[in-house]
């Protein structure tokens, strides 16, 4: 029988707490549109793109009226083009970015995610080309979203990739510079990539992966405070009693939408992606999450424990709640998406060498975080060194996704509107990493990696 | 089948009214309400019968929103299963 407080936390959840599923994803395979003339293949992409996902939008709409609860954004991930764009090495990828985009318009729905290249122990065919060419793909398109795998905890961190990757990150801010920089905003730097993470930028379909599959990304920072401020006196542990037990339920709905999703539109379910993801919406904050189980605010010491706990919690939680649990599932802290982040990097309480260190225990790395515009390409590659470094040696998900904001200095802000939210040039640190950078080569992988 | 039709809002005339003939117009049998009236405030939670309605459950919660904004109210109209799944295990 349906018991009254159940329905009223629901609806309460919903309205007053920010509670939705963030994301639809369709994994698309498009190993079967390889084709030597760009052209064909271009085309072959766009149909089945727009053949496989043609009801998406409509699904989800009518999934949201159903249920009653608000599914934020519809997307697609699609195989890393860099393995269609090996069969054509003398045509210019950018090519595939524009199919993307025009299958994107015509589905309806907000990213595509796959403009990607695996290249964690070197480069094969097509890699080196769409990589050099990912500034002007996220320039001429709006909604494709790029990512590239540099390391993992299996084949160690690829250092040539690292350091082109400094490069091309630049590049893309500089040929977005007229529009806040966007170009960089899209594109994810990897160290252990997940095949099915249904959340953009960094979302793309392995090649491990299903012909076509629904993935679901859940989300719910402002149910999880609104759960810990009613335990004002409780130990830690009952925190994360009640962390867990406000995962289960907001993972069930995401597998109940997911579910349904699967069914409607007749593709075999995935995966729930089991994350907390913030808003720039007031009360849609992971750091405020922190906030609540005590720290004055989110970057203070504290915050790396606090967030272990937190990250931990929701996973225990969730996974109960779901048949398959993948994608990055944890706590996403990317900075311009979260209010509580912004406020704390602001006062600089919140600094670069904090969110790094955040990184070791949450499920992503360093995500949204803006930086001076006159940073070099050294640094940024240090800096991806660095967070695949963390993510390969403790066998987890580490990315990188900086802004460098062009003619800007620190105490600016980028704004960049809707999900993406504003966030203010953080410092960094001066010195030079250039002769590490440059050595290039294989940082091999660690000791732990031979498991066999 | 069912589904859940929650009413908040400031008490008017004719409210249960409205929104069962919303519910009657769409073949959605009415199976249990409970209903208070605190001060000048109306909460209702009512729960409908929708096997018979096919796959139009969408048209519905359209109706319901157009007369929550109509008439000022808050009304929430949910298939039971969200709550079944989030709240059993």
């Amino acid at each position: 029988m349906l018991n009254t407080f159940d329905i009223l936390e629901t609806i309460r959840m919903i309205q007053d707490e920010c509670l939705d599923i963030r994301t639809i994803t369709m994994g698309i395979s498009l190993l079967d549109c390889i084709d030597p003339d760009i052209d064909k293949a271009c085309e072959k992409v766009y149909n089945k793109i727009t053949t496989k996902a043609a009801n998406l939008v409509s699904v989800g709409q009518q999934i949201e009226k159903e249920y009653g609860i608000p599914i934020v954004n519809k997307r697609i991930s699609v195989t890393p083009i860099a393995m269609l764009a090996a069969a054509c090495p003398n045509d210019d990828p950018v090519k595939f970015a524009l199919a993307l985009q025009r299958a994107a318009d015509t589905c309806g729905v907000n990213f595509i995610g796959g403009y990607s290249a695996l290249v964690q122990k070197g480069f094969s065919a097509g890699d080196l080309a769409l990589i050099k060419s990912i500034p002007e793909a996220l320039s001429v398109t709006t909604n494709i979203c790029s990512s590239v795998n540099v390391g993992s905890s299996k084949s160690g961190i690829n250092m040539d990739a690292v350091k082109i990757m400094g490069e091309v990150i630049l590049e893309s801010a500089k040929v977005t510079a007229d529009r806040q920089c966007i170009g960089p905003a899209k594109l994810v730097v990897f160290c252990n990539a997940p095949e099915d993470n249904p959340f953009m930028a960094g979302a793309f379909h392995g090649p491990g992966e299903p012909d076509c599959v629904i993935n679901v990304g859940v989300s719910g920072p402002g149910v999880v405070r609104a759960a810990i401020a009613k335990y004002p006196d409780a130990t830690i542990d009952g925190i994360a009693d009640v962390i867990k037990k406000t995962a289960f339920k907001v993972t069930r709905m995401g597998q109940l939408v997911g579910s349904r999703a699967s069914q409607m539109l007749g593709v075999p379910f995935g995966i729930v992606d089991l994350s907390l993801a913030p808003t720039p919406a007031v009360g849609d904050s992971v750091a405020h999450i922190l906030e609540g189980i005590g720290l004055e605010q989110c970057g203070t010491h504290g915050t790396t424990a606090a967030l272990a706990l937190l990250n931990d919690a929701v996973k225990k939680g969730g996974v109960m709640a779901s048949s398959n649990v993948g994608g990055l599932s944890g706590a996403f802290i990317p900075v311009s998406e979260d209010q509580g982040m912004i406020d704390a990097a602001l006062a600089g309480t919140l600094c670069l060498e904090k969110l790094e260190a955040m990184t070791a225990v949450c499920s992503v790395g360093l995500d949204m975080i803006v930086v001076p515009g006159d940073i070099t390409a050294e640094t940024i590659s240090a800096i991806i060194a660095d967070e695949a470094a963390i993510g390969m040696v403790n066998n987890k998900t580490t990315a990188v996704r900086l802004i460098p904001a062009i003619g800007m200095q620190e105490g600016d802000m980028l704004e960049f509107g809707g999900l993406l939210g504003s966030g203010p040039v953080m410092p960094i640190n001066r010195k030079s990493p250039a002769k590490f950078i440059s050595r290039g080569g294989r940082i091999p992988a660690p000791m732990h990696s031979i498991k066999n | 089948m069912r589904a859940v039709i929650t009413v908040i809002g400031k008490d008017t005339v004719g409210i249960l009214h409205k929104v069962s003939g919303i519910c009657a117009k769409h073949n959605a049998n009415v199976v249990e309400v409970t209903q208070s009236v605190l001060q000048d405030m109306f909460a209702m939670i009512m729960l409908v019968d929708i096997s018979g309605m096919g796959e139009n459950f969408a048209s519905l919660t359209d109706d319901m929103s157009a007369l929550g904004s109509e008439q000022g109210l808050a009304i929430h109209c949910m298939h039971e299963d969200i709550f079944n799944s989030m709240h059993k295990i």
